[in-house]
């Protein structure tokens, strides 16, 4: 067996929260980077019994079913890879009426993220999974272009707090931003959706990216260009974290290139609350388990060295 | 019928390397499983990686870990001995082809959907191209006496043949072992020869290989069911990055394949195959 230990059970009954939602630990998978349900499919029922992450957060759904990207649309990278995978999704009505009975078997709370190609399709969106009880929260995946402006939301600060204030009325669910690191300021677009309401930002989205077939010179991946994950992206992300979790005071969400306990705690020193790990999950998919236990363990010994300290 | 599909325990572990063969252009490695699954289903596959060296450290490729076809899988006293067979074409086969005895093979698997048994009555027909022939190895071992017919680029590539029990029809593309012959052309006279028998054909291959067979079948009644290859991030479904296109829309081979039956494809040939 693998041996991962699980996290001490003192962290995992915890008394961690996010948003005011019980957790037993501050360790999520990134949105788009595992899906549950397929992993059941492989796994079987050792999936729930060794759940790998605190709370999972389900593929971006949109309002309408979505096909995603023509193949190819991976591109391995030194440390990591990128993807052009186009949010593939069984819409709204398929979501709430197939995946959302399966995820709510899950034994951790769940978070849905959305994404409107318009503020009315996005408080729409809100509006239907927010009702929902099997809903913990929400997280708006706002890299996208708002067809009306054509403005990437997540880019832009005013556009951010515009689909704020469309969706903020919607639920009364902690509702988390998801900022993309293709950004002028993330930092400004995070004071922005907390300005206009929102519970929390996570970060980072994936930064944009592009291979070229190595014969052709034509763009490798189906979707042109993609986004880059991994540890590439590490030392991006801890910096956007850092600088956004200065500039706002609801809980920041860490991610980017996240392997490991003492890279989880790296973020949480630079200010995030809570962390997810994405791509490592697909190199292991226990990968959120093992982080979990080295950061549990890491907290550990830092409060026996404090103790240690004292007593000396 | 239920799929045929050996469940995965849900991390990665390390299974021991107990030696990699040299075959001509391929290398057996084979390494001990002492936790996983003592019953993966042929056409099942493992996601590897060498425990060291490996996405870590200095190492900025490989990073992702590889699908490979298991194409043995022998139960021994405390565990399973698995064999992949692989070609060294990039930075992954080349580290995995360089592991040592007693090396860490880190493995996720077994995954995906293998092949399901040929219809009662049928006489199996396997058919291989290249590094395609593994999970025909396992296969063969769970049929009554199929006919196997494999075809190489060359006499270093048709040395794996060797791995094979009774007789294979080996063709190359060279005609340095047998006939200078497509194996596509062995599978038409096969299915020719004996048209009245009903045949029921498993290929794993290249991908101009799988569509001749694909649509040699398919013009002929016979139901093919065909191991395809697409790049892979996870192997068990989240990264959505190993679709192909079907009758019924985009599929992710990982889950919903390797093994497809061939009517659901309009082609094998489809961007991205292979790799």
């Amino acid at each position: 067996m693998a041996d991962i230990p699980d996290p001490t059970p003192s962290a995992r009954q915890g008394t961690f929260e996010l948003c005011g939602v019980a957790l037993r630990g501050p360790v999520l998978n990134g949105s788009g980077t595992f899906d549950a349900i397929a992993a059941r499919r492989a796994f079987g029922d050792a999936l729930l019994e060794r759940f790998p992450f605190d709370a999972f957060v389900s593929k971006t759904i949109t309002l309408e079913p979505r096909q995603g990207n023509p193949p190819p649309r991976l591109w391995e990278t030194p440390a990591g890879m990128i993807n052009s995978i186009g949010l593939p999704n069984k819409g709204l009505d398929g979501f709430l009426a197939s995946d959302l009975p399966e995820l709510a078997g899950l034994p951790v709370p769940l978070v849905v993220s959305v994404m409107g190609f318009g503020r009315d399709e996005l408080a729409r969106l809100v509006a239907a999974v927010g009702a929902r009880d099997e809903v913990s929260m929400l997280e708006l995946n706002v890299s996208c272009p708002n067809v009306e402006t054509g403005l990437i939301m997540g880019a832009d600060p005013a556009e951010t707090a515009l689909a704020l204030e469309a969706v903020r009325p919607q639920t009364a669910k902690p509702l988390i931003v998801k900022l993309t690191p293709n950004a002028t300021d993330p930092g400004a677009v995070a004071a922005a959706a907390e300005s206009a309401g929102a519970d929390a930002v996570s970060l980072v989205n994936t930064l944009k990216g592009m291979a070229l077939h190595p014969e052709t010179g034509e763009p490798w991946l189906g979707g042109r260009s993609g986004g880059l994950s991994g540890p590439a992206i590490r030392a991006i992300a801890l910096e956007q974290v850092a600088a956004v979790a200065s500039r706002v005071q609801i809980p920041v969400i860490g991610m980017g290139g996240i392997a490991s306990g003492a890279q989880a705690a790296e973020f949480m020193a630079a200010g995030a609350s809570a962390v997810a790990v994405g791509t490592e999950s697909f190199r292991d998919p226990a990968a959120g388990r093992r982080v979990a236990a080295e950061l549990a363990d890491l907290s550990l010994s830092d409060r026996e060295s404090a103790t240690a300290a004292t007593d000396a | 019928m239920s799929e045929p599909r050996t469940l995965a325990p849900p991390e990665r572990r390390v299974a021991v390397v107990s030696g990699v063969e040299r075959l001509g252009a391929y290398h057996l490695v084979t390494a001990h499983d002492a936790s996983g699954p003592r019953e993966p289903q042929p056409g099942q596959f493992y996601m590897l990686a060498t425990e060291e060296c490996w996405g870590g450290g200095d190492g900025e490729r490989p990073y992702l870990p590889r699908a490979f076809s298991y194409a043995r899988a022998h139960v021994e006293p405390d565990g399973v001995s698995l064999g992949f067979l692989l070609e060294i074409v990039g930075p992954g086969t080349e580290r995995l082809a360089t592991l040592a005895p007693d090396g860490g093979l880190a493995l996720v698997g077994p995954l995906g959907i293998g092949f399901r048994p040929p219809p009662e009555g049928a006489r199996p027909v396997l058919v291989g191209g290249g590094i395609g022939v593994a999970p025909l190895l396992c296969l063969q071992e769970e049929l009554d006496d199929p006919t196997v017919l494999l075809g190489f680029r060359s006499a270093a590539h048709a040395q794996a043949a060797a791995l094979f029990s009774g007789d294979p029809n080996v063709v190359t593309d060279d005609g340095s072992v047998g006939r200078q012959a497509l194996v596509t052309e062995l599978l038409a006279a096969e299915l020719d020869a004996d048209a009245d028998a009903e045949a029921a054909v498993f290929a794993c291959g290249p991908p101009a290989m799988l569509e001749a067979v694909r649509a040699l079948c398919a013009g002929r009644g016979v139901p093919a069911q065909l191991a395809l290859e697409s790049g892979m991030a996870c192997g068990f479904g989240a990264c959505f990055g190993c679709v192909v296109p079907t009758t019924d829309g985009y599929l992710r081979l990982c889950v919903d394949g390797p093994v497809l039956d061939g009517d659901r494809l309009e082609s094998a040939l489809f961007a991205g195959a292979g790799h």
